[in-house]
């Protein structure tokens, strides 16, 4: 079964930046001070591309992310969310 | 079969974090400043020899100037320090400039100056932590290195920022024969001001130097200290903060947490009072000296093009420890603490826990020359008492240890 989050609306932080580097990028929280680091330019470009897709599937898409590897990059996003690197887009949720 | 290695030296795609660190980044992670190289105290340890203020210090514009650098740079927070940094008068204003500049501030020090309305201050302010310095859990043990009230200090200061409502500062200990004995007592001493232990190594660095055979931790205390950490390694949200400086202690078997490396010049450096910029806190000296930010075109330029940095970036050899099985783990220990021994670079750490630092200590080496120093030229009235013991020659027990008869409490007995 797919991973529901993929059906989600997420985006980065507010709090956070990012900063690109060689290797991908790094994620700095300026809320509660974690790094990240962010190991793969694809991983990289879709977590920029989260607040511009309707959904977590449209941001992989969009970044060229082939289906296989779906349900990994879900997994680091995952990652990424249980440090409020990145969060669902609340505005949406609620409306 | 070739008989020299190549060192390779293009970065590569994927690998480990510790492999792209290897090669460097674009900005440091970890970017520690040092303010000035005043200071109220005269600590017998003090990495960076403080005491005087440095004449050619950066101005007030000169220091914003670096900020705005940083930020362009996207360096998210600067560890400030020093000497003491709050004793700048444009210290406050600084620390401001920089979180306004999407620049966080971890400043480290000694608590003179965190009185209760900057305490105050401090908790109604953003993305800045605070880290008080203390080297012993009890007075007696703290001032010893530190100087006479400096443990009330540091003590007040916590209490301060407690009851201003800054929430989790930091407590910062520089690890020593005399205080690992106290882990536990430390840990009390951070939950009970709600705050976090930062447990970091001495290195022999500064005046470090010419303590450091008295103050470093004895093996089998390292061993100890590992066993501690490791303890306390998934304390969470409350647990212990190293700063990443005991991956020497990974070739006890696992490692610990954060990064098992030695980032100088890689992901570390620092920048001194001067501006001159240098590999890493701990290796203040010509040898590590990569430029200087007003000479050199700016901090991005020194960090992104000196000699010095490519070199430390470029993969290094294990030389003496690539035979060791271990050396994957530690990765022969830490620059500073092998040149300011006098230790070859490519060779075992001084306190490496295989014991085979004993044994290059006890071959032929010579300790280098300071490049400088800041040090008082005239004992301060807080001075630490030890200083004046080792002006004088040991006598019988302290032959032996030289702590031999200090007692917690009576300082002075030992040798007197």
């Amino acid at each position: 079964m797919p991973d529901p989050l993929l059906e989600e609306a997420w985006g980065l932080s507010p709090s956070v930046a990012l900063r690109p580097e060689p290797f991908g990028a790094l994620a700095y929280h300026f809320g509660n001070r974690k790094l990240t680091f962010l190991k793969r330019p694809e991983l990289v470009a879709v977590v920029r591309g989260l607040a511009e897709s309707p959904d977590v599937r449209g941001a992989l898409r969009a970044a060229g992310v082939p289906e296989e590897q779906w349900a990994a990059y879900a997994a680091a996003l995952r990652g990424l969310a249980a440090t409020d690197m990145i969060r669902p887009r609340a505005a949406e949720v609620a409306a | 079969m070739t008989a020299v290695q190549e060192r390779p030296t293009q970065r590569p795609s994927g690998g480990s974090l510790v492999q792209q660190f290897e090669y460097g980044l674009d900005a440091p992670i970890c970017l520690t400043w040092e303010l000035t190289y005043a200071c109220n105290l005269s600590c017998a340890h003090c990495l960076s020899s403080s005491g005087r203020r440095d004449p050619r210090e950066l101005s007030t514009e000169q220091c914003e100037a670096v900020i705005d650098e940083l930020q362009r740079m996207q360096v998210f927070y600067v560890n400030i320090g020093g000497g003491e940094p709050t004793i700048r008068p444009d210290f406050w204003h600084l620390l401001e400039y920089a979180v306004n500049h999407d620049v966080g501030v971890k400043f480290s020090t000694n608590g003179v100056r965190i009185t209760p309305e900057r305490a105050r201050f401090l908790a109604s302010t953003d993305y800045v932590d605070v880290q008080i310095s203390l080297d012993g859990a009890t007075a007696a043990v703290n001032d010893y290195v530190r100087g006479p009230g400096s443990y009330d200090t540091a003590l007040t200061a916590l209490q301060n920022l407690q009851d201003a409502g800054f929430e989790d500062a930091k407590i910062s200990v520089v690890c020593t024969r005399q205080n690992i004995g106290q882990l536990d007592e430390f840990k009390a001493l951070a939950d009970r001001f709600g705050a976090t232990l930062r447990l970091t190594r001495l290195r022999p660095s500064g005046r470090g130097a010419d303590v450091w055979d008295e103050l470093h931790p004895l093996p089998e205390q390292q061993r100890v200290l590992y066993d501690w950490l490791m303890a306390h390694a998934n304390d969470g949200q409350s647990g212990v903060l190293t700063g990443d400086s005991f991956f020497h202690l990974a070739a006890f078997g696992e490692s610990l947490p954060g990064l098992n490396l030695c980032g100088a010049g890689r992901v570390v450096c620092l920048i001194d009072p001067v501006g001159d910029v240098y590999a890493c806190p701990f290796a203040i000296h010509d040898n590590f000296l990569a430029g200087n930010l007003l000479a050199d075109g700016g901090f991005q330029q020194v960090w992104q093009t000196s000699e010095l940095f490519a070199d430390l970036r470029s993969p290094q050899t294990g030389g003496a420890c690539a035979k060791c099985s271990f050396y994957d783990s530690c990765r022969g220990g830490c620059m500073a603490a092998k040149f300011f021994t006098g230790l070859p670079l490519d060779g075992p750490d001084p306190e490496c826990v295989q014991g085979y630092g004993e044994t290059a200590l006890a071959g032929d080496r010579t300790i280098p020359a300071a490049s400088q120093d800041h040090s008082r030229s005239t004992p301060a009235r807080n001075q630490p008492v030890m200083l004046k013991l080792m002006t004088r020659p040991p006598v019988s027990d302290c032959a032996e240890s030289p702590l031999a008869g200090f007692e917690p409490g009576h300082q002075g007995s030992c040798c007197s």
